[in-house]
């Protein structure tokens, strides 16, 4: 906040900025609220990436150590000292790390901050209610916070993962804690509405003239096709976890067999969502990594229309994959036959965005800054989950591999590794355009190679105890896979060490505040934000900026 | 929202006209909608699965038949029971373990089910069969499972259910090699009980 506060007084555009309560709690311009976002994130994340530390620390050797009585852990009182406290901590993280991390930087920080930019309009088309978005989130966070907290049934907190499967989440946990992670979700998904319909305005009515739907930068087409699966994914969802809260509270009986209903109902329903969610946090990633490639390339985006399609086409087959989630729940052969092929299907568009990215960067004069450095990590560590994710979706080998470490390893390498690669590019990407002083180059190439040794020996272990069976979310294992786990934690604490490189480059460029240019990244970085001075002035594009036909995206 | 359309020198968007805020509008009432087009298909998912299930047998549903089959098969299966009971002060038991059947043969199977308390039991028996596949073939003419049975206070009853088994079941290839099929049932309590008893305790309340 610290740094935001300063930039905020910066007054030499000649722009009139209200005062810091005003600028910041009633903030309606998008690039404010993007940088609440972002702060916010980066809050987030810690608390997640805390959580997560827990787990591996747990995990570090056979045997109970941490969550028991007597432990240092169960001395700070924060997490009950049980084997309960471990699945809320898992619980936690998942639900931190999705809805309260990925979610708020990509598509609240970077899609606030750079939508309108780039699509050369002045502001959000509904500045208040982005606004308002932002802060049902921090409401849902306290919410999220408070469940953890209070009772659960089986132990203080909720611990039945963030997939929320009843009966576990309803006869299950019995106690306050899971009605509160319910509302808070209902809360994150008002946000995310609010901020997908705000968005959707933006894009079609308010670029500048001249800017097509086919001139528009790829960033934009992902957070297009993001804020559409949003829409119509997340009140699926909304509905799922109200019909849990009724069955819980107002005796209705829809997940519950005794009275006609059927939980398997509700994996059906929440994976309807949590499959096109799983894309939601990605896509705006691939919007991001197409600019920098093509920044630090000197070539514009190599098959401009196929990667916009592509994203469109994952979108779209992202609807009617969901049961890949659930083949050991019990389906006929044709269904498992029908998941199986349409998700190898999804290989398809992702592998022609993978070729593109290559392609952009064949022949081109390749510069390795920091944000190219997160950006080809980002290509090679999603490809990798890509390929185990091909390997997964056939039900015959899933049956084996399901609910294992193998999955876990899938999921982290294209959200944990890829995500998370994603945010960290744009965010050196666009540091000086969003803060207006300048990263240490580096101090950020130091971070990216301890993050890249770091997760990386986190997680490739992590296929080895999923092929040789270690299922997930359990507290202990026997001695058999000792070995990959301690390899795992010693992953974390590099990992660690990566973030406190990233808080350094933060307070570093804070402290030394190096004047930023408007284009640090010269001929490569073709959009409109480009244009602007760094920070942009406070309002921008009084004038609208008319895109001629030959532009580059 | 409506806020946004008066003139605010501050806000970047006061010079628009007041068509583009008409058009801005449009699209977020159209999002609005689908929006809750979703939630409603999101609820709505509920019967018509339940529908799909009960027309087509999928996941194990037993269907529910008005006449027996007319053509019986040379080649038998074993049918094995099963019963459980869930939060009930209740005895069942089923009167024999299995039976072999003639694909296409009526048969009859009795179960028995005890109160072992001293007040009456409202309960209704859920059930599927194993493996899934079966569930499409497996037919019942009559079952005490059809509706709530009400057992007085320490009294124990026979109940029957007439079923057969589909001959289609012979040709279908997802049943292919699978001898034997479990039929499970589980008494839970009634939740037209439960709503009464729910019912009762709030007008003591009030």
């Amino acid at each position: 906040m610290a740094q935001a506060a300063a930039y905020g007084q910066e007054d030499e555009h000649g722009n009139h900025t209200p005062g810091f309560f005003t600028r910041w709690f009633y903030s309606t311009n998008h690039k404010d609220i993007g940088t609440l976002y972002i702060l916010f994130a980066i809050m987030a994340g810690l608390v997640g990436g805390a959580l997560s530390g827990l787990i591996r620390w747990e995990l570090f050797e056979p045997g109970i150590q941490v969550f028991r009585e007597g432990s240092w852990l169960a001395a700070t009182g924060l997490v009950e000292p049980s084997k309960h406290g471990y699945n809320v901590v898992v619980t936690g993280h998942a639900l931190i790390m999705i809805f309260f991390m990925v979610m708020p930087a990509m598509i609240g920080g970077f899609g606030n901050w750079f939508v309108p930019l780039m699509i050369g309009a002045p502001d959000m088309a509904f500045p208040r209610m982005n606004n308002i978005s932002f802060w049902l989130l921090v409401a849902a966070w306290v919410m999220l916070l408070v469940s953890m907290f209070v009772d659960g049934g089986p132990g203080r907190g909720f611990g039945g993962g963030w997939t929320l499967y009843p009966p576990l989440s309803t006869s299950g946990h019995t106690g306050p804690a899971m009605d509160c992670a319910i509302l808070s979700v209902h809360l994150a998904g008002a946000s995310s509405i609010l901020g997908a319909i705000n968005f959707i305005t933006t894009i079609f009515n308010m670029r500048a003239p001249g800017m097509t739907l086919h001139r528009m930068p790829l960033f934009v087409w992902s957070i297009l096709v993001t804020v559409f699966l949003l829409l119509l994914s997340l009140p699926v969802l909304a509905g799922a976890i109200t019909m849990l809260l009724t069955d819980r509270n107002f005796n209705t009986h829809f997940f519950d067999a005794a009275g006609g209903g059927d939980p398997v109902m509700f994996q059906h329903l929440f994976w309807f969502f949590g499959h096109p969610e799983v894309y939601i946090l990605i896509l705006p990633a691939f919007g991001m990594i197409s600019h920098i490639v093509s920044t630090f390339s000197k070539k514009p985006v190599f098959g401009y229309l196929a990667m916009a399609y592509a994203m469109v086409a994952i979108g779209f087959i992202g609807f009617v994959v969901w049961a890949h989630h659930m083949y050991t729940a019990g389906m006929g052969i044709e269904l498992r036959a029908y998941f199986v092929a349409a998700t190898m299907v999804i290989a398809v568009p992702t592998g022609v965005k993978v070729f593109s990215w290559i392609a952009t960067m064949w022949g081109g004069s390749i510069d390795f800054k920091t944000p190219m450095l997160w950006a080809i990590g980002f290509i090679f560590l999603f490809t990798v989950g890509g390929v185990t994710g091909v390997v997964l979706a056939n039900a015959g080998i899933d049956y084996s591999l399901h609910d294992t470490y193998y999955v876990v390893a899938h999921f982290h390498y294209v959200l944990s590794l890829g995500a998370v690669f994603g945010i960290f590019a744009g965010f050196y990407y666009w540091y000086e355009k969003m803060w207006g002083v300048k990263y240490n180059e580096f101090l950020g190439a130091t971070h990216f190679w301890i993050t890249f040794v770091g997760v990386n020996l986190i997680f490739f272990p992590q296929h080895f105890l999923g092929l040789q069976g270690m299922p997930r979310r359990y507290v202990d294992y026997p001695t058999a896979f000792e070995y990959w786990n301690r390899i795992s934690t010693y992953g974390y604490m590099i990992t660690a060490f990566g973030v406190v490189v990233f808080l350094l480059v933060l307070l570093e460029s804070a402290v030394r505040r190096r004047k930023a240019e408007a284009n640090p990244w010269g001929e490569g970085a073709t959009t409109l934000e480009w244009t602007l001075s760094s920070p942009p002035p406070f309002h921008q594009f009084n004038e609208l900026p008319v895109i001629k036909p030959d532009a580059h995206h | 929202m409506s806020s946004n359309a008066q003139s605010d020198p501050n806000r970047p968007d006061s010079g628009r006209p007041d068509p583009a805020r008409r058009r801005n509008v449009r699209v977020a009432v159209v999002c609005g909608s689908l929006f809750f087009g979703m939630i409603g298909a999101a609820y709505a998912s509920v019967p018509l699965y339940k529908a799909f299930c009960q027309l087509t047998g999928f996941d194990g549903t037993v269907r529910r038949a008005e006449v027996a089959p007319d053509t019986v098969l040379a080649k038998t299966l074993t049918v094995r029971f099963d019963a459980n009971v869930r939060d009930l002060p209740v005895t069942f038991t089923t009167e024999q373990t299995s039976q072999t059947v003639k694909i296409g043969e009526t048969k009859l199977a009795f179960f028995k089910v005890t109160n072992n308390s001293n007040k009456p039991v409202m309960a209704r028996a859920i059930y599927n069969v194993v493996p899934e596949q079966a569930g499409p073939h497996f037919q019942k003419l009559q079952c005490f499972c059809f509706e709530d049975q009400v057992i007085a206070a320490g009294a124990t009853i026979e109940m029957p259910v007439l079923y057969f088994i589909d001959p289609k079941y012979a040709d279908d290839p997802n049943t292919k090699g699978k001898p034997e099929v479990t039929l499970s049932y589980t008494f839970f309590p009634s939740t037209t009980a439960t709503a009464q008893v729910v019912a009762s305790k709030a007008d003591k309340k009030g």
